[in-house]
């Protein structure tokens, strides 16, 4: 359940940025999250409503976009689009894959007010 | 909370003692209510994004592009560039419950305390159990109690660092929080991962892990002496390891009978050597000494 720790890390952004963008409310949140970066997103939009709960988020929705992971097949010699860890290069099946995108955990936007 | 780091304050001790900070930073801002035209806020003024309605909806769009770990990852730095200047080698290790990494932590300890200055850092959600089995080996310890937390985290580790003054050119085991999906995520400014699997667990595991064995520069296969009794691949196993991470070095050892613990060994003195590379003492520490 790091996904509690990980909404914490984004209401810190959000009340840092309450102060520096000069908003008094957050309506929506966008989260782009990798698909190898290990995240449960039922798990994270729980916990984002219980962390947000009297906050500047308070009640805002949390809109997560997620993104596809890339890897570089050494067989292939291509760039190729891989769904999970320890699967193989999805046109020959080797398993000699470096993977070079598919862990970010960002956040891209807000709704705000 | 802690607004400061992101660490859930009141929950995690340090040796017991609750872990605060002074929350007295000065924020000057002024409640600044203009808007602001620069490259991070886009303002359109009214509506969501390029929705013109006047009078409607004062909500505007503000583009952030931030990592959800920045905060996490700028304390890793930190530590990671603390390490380098002490010339320590720092090393995460990482398993389910049960795996033996305590056993193989002492064993390695009583093995290798004559030959390099060694520290740990325990993490537990609960009790000082761990550390008192370190301690009576001889090494430092100092211990981490999580609370609710499911991981160590590098805030948490950063302040370990004072109480446990680990000398410069040692060795610093930081064993965390029995898990191996959360530690995975958060760096510690470690310069390896090393992940212990027991062969009591299922050889898949690798697989229905596979952040933390992909995170891991070298796995760590414990209880070989086990393996008569039990059916494990360890073929498979090390396979499965390879696939999530083609690079990653296996070493097979039994903490309890001392198989294969030399390779190990070996392993820590050759990376240590390589941790201290361009390490140089610095210069007021050279005058206290002599």
């Amino acid at each position: 359940m790091h996904e509690m720790s990980l909404c914490e890390g984004v209401l810190t952004v959000l009340e840092d940025s309450a102060k520096t963008q000069g908003f008094k409310k957050v309506k929506k949140v966008w989260l782009e999250i990798g698909v190898l970066s290990g995240v449960e997103h039922e798990a994270m939009l729980f916990s984002y409503d219980v962390v947000v709960k009297g906050s500047v988020a308070d009640g805002s929705t949390l809109e997560i976009i997620e993104l596809p992971a890339q890897a570089w097949c050494m067989q292939c010699m291509n760039e190729v689009e891989v769904t999970g860890r320890g699967e193989p290069c999805p046109s020959c099946d080797s398993y000699q894959l470096q993977i070079s995108s598919g862990d970010e955990l960002r956040i891209k936007e807000l709704e705000v007010e | 909370m802690c607004t400061v780091c992101g660490c859930s304050e009141g929950e995690t001790t340090i040796e017991g003692e609750a872990h605060s900070h002074s929350h007295d930073h000065a924020h000057s801002h002024e409640e600044h209510e203009h808007h602001h035209h620069d490259d991070k806020t886009h303002d359109y003024g009214q509506g969501p994004a390029h929705a013109h309605a006047p009078g409607l909806s004062q909500s505007r769009m503000v583009q952030i592009e931030q990592d959800i770990l920045g905060k996490n990852n700028a304390y890793a730095n930190a530590n990671r560039n603390y390490f380098a200047e002490h010339g320590i080698l720092a090393l995460n290790l990482v398993s389910s419950p049960g795996s033996g990494k305590t056993t193989l932590l002492t064993k390695s300890l009583i093995d290798l305390k004559n030959d390099l200055a060694l520290s740990v850092i325990e993490g537990d959600q609960q009790t000082a159990n761990d550390a008192d089995r370190i301690r009576e080996t001889g090494v430092k310890a100092l211990q981490i109690n999580t609370g609710k937390g499911c991981h160590l985290d590098a805030h948490m580790v950063g302040h370990a660092m004072e109480p446990l003054a680990p000398e410069d050119k040692s060795v610093l085991f930081i064993e965390n929080v029995g898990n191996l999906v959360c530690p995975a995520a958060f760096d510690l400014g470690e310069a390896h991962k090393v992940a212990i699997l027991s062969v009591t667990e299922g050889e898949d595991k690798p697989l229905k892990y596979p952040d933390m064995f992909f995170a891991a520069d070298l796995m760590i296969l414990n209880k070989i002496d086990l393996l008569p009794y039990l059916n494990f691949d360890v073929e498979k196993c090390m396979s499965y390891a390879r696939r999530v991470n083609p690079g990653i070095k296996i070493i097979q050892v039994s903490a309890t009978t001392g198989e294969g613990m030399d390779t190990w060994y070996q392993w820590i003195k050759a990376t240590h050597q390589l941790a201290t590379i361009g390490y140089q003492p610095k210069l007021e520490d050279v005058a206290k000494a002599a």
